[in-house]
């Protein structure tokens, strides 16, 4: 073997090598909640916050109801990557995710690693969803566990080559998944605000705009995007663009009125639908943060 | 297969043809229902309006306007809908028209909502004659029923 090909298949082997651990799923350190008591009533304000059941029940359910959500999974989103259908979370033991444990359930949520170690698709928002604290994700699967299970089989994504190698997003979060917040705050308020619009509530997804790789736009936070259901835009909504009051704001969270007394439609009405059950705290910390933020026209 | 692609030609042509008249030359009898509809999504809005700048503290909370208001909210939530409603009046059929076909393919559906406005709005009449607390409660009841009905009934805006 001459040495150009011997120096040629180290540098592959290497660059394969480096491709494994760049791509390889991240783990909780084993200590993630352990000292945490989990509270369910704290996780079902986690869970409304997260807007958990506007993804995961059936398409056809109703959600206005009292009745508690059936998480049986099966929304499909269509995107230029492909189309993902969201599984079944319910407790159900075989077909939900009755039979994980605590910390195969934080790592999906916060590091989006599935139990076998694979990733997630970032149609579930990791990226914001990182950001929730250990308690706060204890409490969740503690609430999540109280849910009806559901027998619904998951669909499997109809993702075409190269997106449908998920090791590839590994390296997708290590170029996209940033640890830190965008809004730089002391305040409490705008802290917490902060912690649900770029966090829980996962706001950013929407109105943040996307490069060709579906990686959030940082310099643009919040000032709006395409529709990623297809039609139309989602609004900018930095102070540059949206006039509305805090109060306005929280309003429109609790009751779903625009300052013109129109109410919010599309998927902002099902966001409404969550955020109305949380503490009014919550709203206007929400709103805090939102009348914070950069302005960006 | 010449002949029938003139032919599937010609109904296309034909097709849009009627479809611009219909939407350039409107419909009076189409027309006025979708006019009727939108003045009473205004009159609803209106109402719903002085409720929420009481509800949000920026006018006064008093009595008599409270109930004036709730009062013309819940006429204009319980007009006749079968004269509103008209087949044909989907949106793209008639200009300004946002209401779905589902209305009338799934109209239990639809008139479960209605109906849901009519509760609430009632409740309204009560919670507005009551007090201030009772008024900011019973938003969070009209808004929901809002909601209930567009997200499913209602098309986007243009």
């Amino acid at each position: 073997m001459g040495w150009a090909l011997r120096a040629g298949v180290v540098l592959v082997a290497l660059a394969i090598g480096l491709g494994w651990v760049l791509t390889r799923p991240a783990s909780l350190p084993d200590n993630f909640a352990a000292d945490h008591i989990p509270d369910p009533e704290n996780g079902a304000l986690v869970f409304h916050a997260g807007g958990c059941a506007s993804c995961h029940t059936a398409p056809e359910a109703e959600t206005d109801g009292a009745a508690p959500p059936v998480l049986a999974g099966g929304l499909p989103f269509v995107t230029e990557f492909g189309t993902f259908y969201a599984p079944n979370i319910s407790p159900h033991p075989d077909h939900g995710i009755g039979a994980w444990s605590a910390q195969g359930f934080a790592r999906a949520v916060t590091l989006g690693v599935s139990p076998q170690g694979q990733h997630y698709y970032p149609a579930f928002p990791y990226a914001a969803y990182q950001h929730a604290t250990p308690g706060d994700v204890a409490d969740l699967f503690a609430y999540i566990q109280t849910l009806p299970p559901s027998d619904a089989v998951n669909r499997p994504h109809d993702v075409g080559f190269p997106f449908n190698i998920r090791r590839g997003l590994g390296l997708w979060k290590r170029l996209f998944v940033a640890k830190d917040f965008v809004v730089a705050t002391d305040d409490p308020i705008l802290q917490r605000g902060r912690y649900l619009a770029e966090g829980l509530s996962h706001c950013t997804e929407c109105h943040t705009s996307r490069n060709a790789l579906g990686g959030l736009d940082r310099a643009r936070w919040m000032a709006g995007a395409p529709n990623p259901s297809g039609k139309g835009t989602i609004p900018n909504i930095t102070p540059a663009v949206l006039d509305w009051s805090e109060n306005d704001l929280i309003a429109y969270f609790t009751s779903g009125f625009t300052p013109d007394y129109d109410s919010a439609g599309g998927k902002m009405a099902e966001v409404v639908e969550n955020l109305s059950q949380l503490p009014e705290a919550d709203r206007a910390a929400i709103a805090a943060y939102i009348k914070a933020l950069p302005a960006i026209p | 297969m010449r002949l029938s692609s003139l032919a599937l030609a010609t109904f296309g042509i034909t097709a849009m043809t009627v479809a611009a008249f219909a939407a350039s030359h409107a419909n009076p009898a189409l027309e006025g229902p979708v006019k009727a509809r939108n003045a009473q999504m205004g009159m609803i809005s209106y109402h719903t309006g002085l409720l929420g700048s009481m509800a949000k503290g920026e006018t006064p909370y008093d009595t008599a306007t409270a109930t004036a208001a709730a009062e013309n909210l819940a006429a204009a939530a319980e007009m006749n809908r079968a004269v509103l409603w008209v087949e044909g009046t989907e949106q793209g059929a008639v200009a300004g028209s946002r209401a779905k076909a589902e209305i009338w393919s799934d109209a239990a559906g639809f008139e479960e909502k209605a109906v849901g406005l009519e509760t609430a709005a009632a409740a309204m009449v009560t919670a507005a004659g009551t007090d201030l607390e009772a008024l900011r409660g019973a938003m969070k009841g009209v808004g929901d029923a809002c909601g209930a009905c567009h997200k499913p009934y209602r098309g986007p805006k243009n």
